[in-house]
């Protein structure tokens, strides 16, 4: 129900940054986001508002729990910690 | 794309189908219905062509999650009177431009004279009343968590800088009533619920934790990528087979369980809960969200007078069964009104409107 | 339909409507019937000689100036677009003026200089001309309407209705530039990208795909409506279906995101610059490699192949092994939120 996208964020002037996204450059207001986001970091950005900022290390497990879960699937299921 | 292109990579995509049907096949059994209540997965869904690789015992249905699809036709009329009152601009997301009211639509008010604008973001709206100071410039608030604090934000800016042109007419809707509602009915069978990644982001994965409790159903809280989508699916799988139904965040990257508390904090100083009428499911406690009395200013209920929309006013055209595929009890094909007399230029209900709803997705893709 | 709303005019489903079920039937003649870019005839009274085409079309563009163009150019290419899509070498071109009082000289001056730059690189005379003024208010300070006239190549023969079972398809280059550059203009929208308008003249492009293959089956250039809208125009007509294989959309990644952004499907928006090409499979080789020669061309590629199944349908291969159909476009694309 909602489209977000993750950008870079480009530089920050109070509660307004300019983001990126492969070339196509955006101001969006960071008065909902919810962590103050630094320049460089990725922000999911919702109708012309960061609502998050990502975490690198998070986006990084989650892509190595996309790969537990295929091993898992390997194993059978059942196997609940 | 980053963050972005990483969780379409065909060949992990691949792995994952692969996964998710030996996955499917070791549980065996009664098929299982899996909701996942977004527009935006069902939308996703499509797009990818998911729906076609799963095994034949997992079965996805949608839900409710449509802002768009879930507008009763009567709150569409009342934009549409209002963008025909001398000194009004509407201000809406595109979304809402084509869905028709008992009548018409915004844009056909368009054609017939009315002021509307289509905005990307609420704050584009607060320029138009800036830009604008001799019209009254009302925003249709439509959207659940996700969107409406970004209302609440542009609100809050207005009343910081006293612009004194500027309302919400609101229509949003908050999604766990909804969900309750479904389950409590009794009529939709669901074995598990791919939850909305972005409304999520804000109210946190936590927020499903009676729901899941209550229900006995797993919940995984997923993104909108293929790899996301698959995954939340062998999550869900694995949940089953485990005979376990807890709350899970296949979507870490963007949601945590406590959600963004800066967000609803503003949306609470702002919004407060009331019951609102749903197409398709009628009237749910407190699942609708009023402007609080200290923005009275800007609610466009006060501001033009209105009267609240009566309950039989929400009720759907004749012959069309959206109210039944907004509960995934039916799917699209199943309405006869479906490709004949409802398709995406002549739409009859909300699901044919949005481009994200059930039957437009079904009409488009399949 | 009792007004006519902007989706009529959006180059969809919306637009086929109004075509067939308000003008055709009163406009309509054997030459009109076929809606082809343009009509192809020969003078009366001298059946096998030279053939005509002619065509014809307005200009209405916000803004009116914008990265890789303007509505001055845009006017000169499309009208010798459609010609060349007939097979046809353009010749001369009519241009008509609607301005709106208080429009800008010095912009008008900069729309026809544009013009005369676009005509002389098309190779294409403006002959004939019309000016009209209309108060402040009745028009968006300028529309150009222009009409051509150009002859088509001897042994050329291509229509909406030539596509057969095996053929190939070929996009002469990138997906939606100018539907993108436009939209990132629009007022409301504020993004930026460092992307230009692909608005071109394709006379030039299109000869030397036709002296390679002078068997080309169909040409259409992806205006309003875009690539989607056309196959399934083509498909109809030809009373075939297609396969599209996504990864083979030759698609810049600016417009990637900027639709992921916007929630819009470059598949539907429009193109000023590029050509497809329905070939027979013994020639397609030839005509991309002269397509991709081409200063207008060095993008083509080949992005799918024409069935007998599914007649009327455009299917598309997601690089999963998945399949979904591309249909036409319904009204206009509007950005969206969800």
């Amino acid at each position: 129900m909602c489209l977000a996208v993750p950008m870079e964020v480009l530089s920050i002037e109070g509660d307004l940054a300019r983001v990126d996204q492969a070339g196509v450059k955006t101001r969006v207001s960071l008065m909902i986001c919810d962590e103050p986001p630094q320049v460089g970091d990725y922000v999911i950005v919702h109708a012309g508002f960061a609502i998050h900022r990502l975490d690198p290390e998070t986006a990084h497990e989650s892509l190595s729990l996309l790969a537990d879960l295929l091993a898992a699937a390997d194993e059978g299921p059942g196997r609940e910690e | 794309m980053k963050y972005i292109d990483e969780y379409r990579d065909p060949v992990a995509v691949r792995e994952l189908i692969q996964a998710v049907s030996t996955t499917a096949q070791r549980i065996g059994g009664e098929p299982l219905r899996f909701m996942e209540v977004c527009g935006t997965h069902t939308m996703a869904i499509f797009r990818f062509g998911l729906r076609q690789i799963l095994p034949g015992n997992v079965e996805l249905i949608s839900g409710p999650g449509c802002p768009v699809c879930v507008t009763a036709m009567a709150e569409v009329d009342r934009i549409v009177e209002l963008s025909r009152r001398e000194g009004v601009l509407v201000a809406t997301f595109g979304d809402m431009l084509r869905v028709p009211g008992r009548e018409i639509s915004l844009a056909q008010a368009k054609a017939q004279g009315g002021r509307v604008e289509v905005v990307y973001s609420t704050l584009e709206a607060l320029e138009l009343a800036r830009k604008n100071k001799e019209a009254q410039v009302v925003f249709m608030g439509v959207g659940f968590e996700t969107t409406a604090p970004t209302v609440a934000a542009a609100l809050f800016q207005a009343a910081g800088e006293g612009i004194s042109n500027f309302s919400v007419l609101s229509c949003h809707k908050l999604l766990p009533p909804a969900l309750e509602a479904l389950l409590s009915g009794g009529k939709a069978k669901v074995h598990g619920f791919l939850m909305p990644g972005h409304v999520s982001t804000m109210i946190g994965a936590g927020a499903y934790e009676p729901l899941a409790r209550e229900h006995k159903v797993p919940c995984v809280v997923t993104g909108f990528e293929p790899r996301d989508i698959l995954s939340g699916i062998l999550m869900l799988l694995r949940e089953r087979a485990a005979h376990s139904h807890r709350v899970l965040i296949q979507y870490s990257r963007g949601v945590s369980w406590e959600g963004n508390t800066r967000a609803m904090g503003l949306l609470e100083r702002v919004f407060q809960p009331r019951d609102s009428l749903w197409r398709g499911l009628g009237r749910i406690p407190d699942s609708g969200l009023a402007l609080r009395p200290e923005f009275q200013g800007f609610d466009a209920e006060r501001v033009f007078d209105l009267q609240p929309v009566p309950e039989t006013e929400a009720q759907d055209p004749p012959g069309c069964r959206c109210g039944e595929v907004l509960q995934g009890l039916i799917t699209p094909p199943q309405c006869g009104l479906f490709g004949r007399r409802c398709d995406p230029q002549n739409p009859v209900g909300p699901c044919m409107v949005s481009s994200e709803g059930t039957c437009a997705a079904y009409y488009k893709y399949n | 339909m009792s007004r006519i709303l902007l989706d009529h005019g959006s180059g969809g489903k919306t637009s086929q409507e109004l075509i067939e079920q308000v003008i055709l039937p009163r406009l309509a003649n054997p030459l009109l019937a076929p809606l082809n870019d343009g009509a192809v005839f020969e003078l009366p009274g001298q059946a096998g000689g030279q053939r005509l085409a002619m065509t014809t079309d307005s200009y209405t563009v916000s803004p009116i100036f914008f990265p890789g163009g303007d509505i001055g150019s845009l006017a000169v290419h499309g009208t010798v677009n459609d010609l060349a899509m007939c097979g046809a070498e353009p010749l001369y071109l009519s241009a008509g003026l609607i301005l709106e009082e208080g429009f800008d000289l010095s912009d008008l001056e900069r729309i026809l200089d544009s013009m005369r730059g676009a005509a002389e690189e098309a190779g294409v005379a403006i002959v004939t001309g019309d000016t009209k003024v209309v108060e402040r208010g009745s028009a968006d300070g300028i529309f150009i309407n222009t009409a051509g006239l150009g002859m088509v190549r001897p042994g050329v023969s291509v229509s909406g209705q030539g596509a057969r079972p095996g053929d190939r398809i070929i996009l002469s280059g990138t997906v939606a530039d100018h539907g993108v550059t436009i939209l990132s203009q629009r007022k409301g929208l504020s993004f930026s990208t460092e992307l230009r308008s692909d608005s071109a003249p394709l006379n030039g492009l299109v000869r030397a795909m036709l002296t390679a293959a002078p068997g080309i089956r169909c040409l259409r250039d992806p205006t309003r409506g875009g690539v989607a809208t056309t196959l399934n125009e083509i498909a109809a007509q030809s009373r075939v279906g297609m396969i599209l294989e996504e990864d083979a959309l030759p698609l810049r990644e600016e417009v990637r995101s900027a639709c992921e952004l916007l929630g819009l499907d470059p598949l539907y928006l429009a193109n000023e610059g590029k050509v497809l090409a329905v070939v027979g499979p013994e020639e397609a080789d030839r005509v991309l490699k002269a397509a991709q020669e081409h200063k207008y061309g060095r993008q083509a590629a080949l992005i799918g192949r024409v069935t007998a199944e599914n007649p009327g349908r455009v299917l598309l291969q997601t690089p999963y092994g998945t399949s979904r159909v591309v249909g036409m476009l319904a009204g206009e694309q509007l950005p969206r939120i969800c």
